[in-house]
């Protein structure tokens, strides 16, 4: 998992955290139905300025559809969406200061690069000399200008994905959308291009939203990230309390990997709460958490690579449980092991690989300690 | 390769080759004829080009001919450009199967019949027959073919093309003549092509729905070889094959080209 590694702490921008700060673009109570099927339930979100803010969930979430309502291809059958201080839900989208890249990028098959690029501002009637300079600036910004008079089908994907960025970059919207920009490129340049993506969001100064079902995406680029499941929003925040504090089952869960352990809260002491889950099985003990009270039925969320395997008892551990390695996933860097518990429970651990192979310590149906400290997981409703 | 040129394989070419152009060949070779008579050889001559274009009735059918083609062939590839948007477009509204059988009924209907009923239709409604009447029937029936050239190339138009140009501050209508009529001028040219040589080459249709004031050629050269072929007869016929056959090759360069267009934009949306 690629938990923002990009964001520099030095520069923290959090506009979201300030009561006084306006939103650029507001959501107040939408509803989008088509026909008897709703797709976007009264949802109310606020997005800020110069925020990169990804829209996250499966597809059919209706992620797509808070996108092209965004856009103007759809209005919103109930609520309000203002950008700025208009409300636009019902401005058509050629009269939007909103610009959106494709997802198959959408790029005139019967112009060049550069009359692609003028496209927008050509329509916008700009001044001749202004558009050629525009052009010029955008092709730079993108690294195409050697590329200027080809046709799209003589580009590679790469370059089309630039291509379409520019166009969409250069009439200067106040908002642009990206519809699952880097979903056609392959591995390694889709993660090269998440990061020009953010250098040129943070270059411009420019509101970006982008709409993916790739989390790893959706973590490395956002600021803040909505996970998004069957027309509602789940949780609105930064990738890091997304996935350090999901607050329901649900994100914990599409988020990453996680070890989910159902039972009932009971004993409540200074340090904190436990949680009694099975028979035989010694009780959680989770951290002091303020909000639930004792003999209620709670969600224990931990995330794989929290907690430790090991062949001794670690005695100074807050959590231990035994348990035995039933199957282990070595995907090189990391290996996650399968371990069985004495009740039957297949529990996620997972060590990164510092040593190589032959020196690893754990095999198949060794027996071990799992353990983790109080604090690292989180209680679900 | 080798076993591909078998004798067998070579003659069997040969004879349906023969069996198709022979008789055209002929009718070109001898429209070159000194003589009088159509089947004795009497030497290389251009005269009965000459000829024909002094003949006024044929030049007068000529222009007919010329005029109904380009109207016709016009109007039909715009209504039948309009009539593909709206079934490839529309997607699922009521009526729509009917709509679209509709549309390509004509196609396999006999001619006979769509002439006669489109003649029972100007007597019903009294017009005049002449120019205007066959031009109308000349539509009628290659709008359909239009229609089925031009949605056949639209099924694949990807639709976000549009949205782009919308989203770039294009209204639908600009949008649509900027992204989406450059991108099926192709299937459009060749479909008004195919329109314009079915209306060049009619003769059952335009035979029922022409008056006394307007004469098409080829229902001029039918009249005229009851009368006994001449040579200029050839000479006109060496003619209309030539433009026909050019009509025909520009238009499949052009049905070609938009298929590698196609071909390419695939290959653009899966990469």
């Amino acid at each position: 998992m690629n938990i923002s590694s990009a964001k520099k702490p030095s520069t923290r921008f959090e506009p979201w955290d300030n009561p006084n700060e306006k939103p650029l673009v507001q959501f107040k109570n939408v509803t989008k139905r088509f026909g008897s099927f709703t797709a976007i339930d009264d949802i109310s979100l606020d997005i800020y300025e110069r925020e990169f803010f990804a829209l996250l969930g499966p597809s059919g979430c209706g992620k797509t559809t808070m996108m092209r309502m965004l856009a103007g291809f759809e209005t919103p059958s109930e609520g309000i969406i203002s950008l700025g201080d208009d409300d636009i839900g019902a401005v058509p989208p050629y009269k939007r200061p909103v610009n959106m890249m494709f997802q198959s990028y959408a790029l005139f098959p019967h112009m060049t690069v550069e009359a692609n690029i003028a496209f927008g501002l050509k329509q916008d009637k700009w001044p001749k000399n202004l558009i050629e300079e525009r052009v010029e600036e955008m092709l730079s910004l993108v690294q195409l200008r050697k590329f200027a008079k080809r046709k799209p089908h003589q580009l590679s994907g790469g370059q089309r994905q630039r291509v379409a960025l520019a166009r969409s970059l250069a009439k200067k919207p106040k908002l642009l959308l990206l519809d699952e920009p880097l979903g056609a490129l392959d591995k390694k340049l889709r993660e090269q291009t998440q990061f020009e993506l953010m250098d040129i969001q943070e270059k411009l100064g420019m509101t970006f939203v982008i709409v993916t079902h790739d989390q790893e995406e959706a973590m490395t680029v956002a600021s803040r990230i909505a996970v998004m499941d069957d027309g509602k929003i789940m949780q609105v925040a930064t990738p890091e309390v997304i996935y350090e504090y999901p607050n329901s089952r649900y994100v914990a869960d599409f988020i990453g990997d996680v070890n989910i352990i159902e039972g009932r809260l009971d004993n409540r002491t200074d340090e904190g709460i436990k949680l009694s889950w099975a028979e035989g099985q010694p009780e959680i003990a989770i951290a002091n958490n303020t909000k639930r009270s004792e003999n209620e039925n709670a969600c224990f969320a931990i995330r794989p690579e929290k907690v430790h395997v090991s062949r001794e008892e670690p005695l100074d551990a807050d959590n231990r449980i035994r348990g035995q390695i039933d199957d282990i996933a070595y995907i090189g860097n990391l290996s996650t092991y399968y371990v069985k518990l004495s009740n039957g429970m297949i529990f996620k651990a997972q060590e990164s690989n510092r040593r190589r192979l032959a020196n690893r310590e754990f095999t198949w149906e060794d027996q071990v300690w799992l353990s983790w400290r109080n604090t690292a997981g989180v209680l679900l409703d | 390769m080798s076993n591909r040129f078998t004798w067998f394989n070579t003659t069997s070419l040969t004879l349906g080759f023969v069996f198709l152009y022979l008789p055209i060949l002929i009718l070109v070779f001898f429209s070159f004829n000194e003589s009088r008579l159509v089947t004795v050889w009497a030497g290389f001559s251009t005269k009965w080009y000459v000829e024909l274009f002094k003949d006024e009735a044929f030049l007068d059918a000529a222009l007919v001919t010329l005029r109904v083609a380009l109207l016709s062939a016009t109007v039909a590839t715009i209504l039948g450009t309009l009539a593909a948007v709206v079934m490839v477009r529309a997607g699922r509204f009521r009526g729509r199967t009917l709509f679209s059988g509709m549309i390509y009924a004509p196609l396999v209907m006999p001619e006979v019949i769509t002439g006669l009923s489109l003649l029972l239709l100007f007597v019903a409604m009294g017009v005049d027959r002449g120019f205007w009447t066959i031009t109308m029937a000349h539509i009628t029936f290659s709008m359909c073919y239009a229609a089925v050239v031009v949605s056949s190339r639209m099924v694949t138009f990807d639709r976000s093309l549009e949205e782009a140009a919308t989203d770039l501050g294009c209204t639908p209508f600009q949008s649509f003549i900027k992204v989406t009529l450059p991108i099926m001028a192709p299937a459009i040219i060749s479909a008004w092509l195919l329109a314009f040589t079915l209306s060049l080459d009619d003769l059952v249709i335009a035979s029922f729905t022409s008056g006394p004031g307007a004469t098409t050629l080829p229902m001029k050269i039918y009249s005229q070889v009851r009368l006994g072929v001449t040579p200029k007869i050839n000479a006109l016929s060496t003619i209309l094959i030539m433009i026909v056959t050019m009509g025909v090759i520009t238009a499949s360069i052009l049905t070609k080209r938009a298929e590698a267009q196609r071909k390419a934009d695939e290959l653009m949306a899966e990469s």
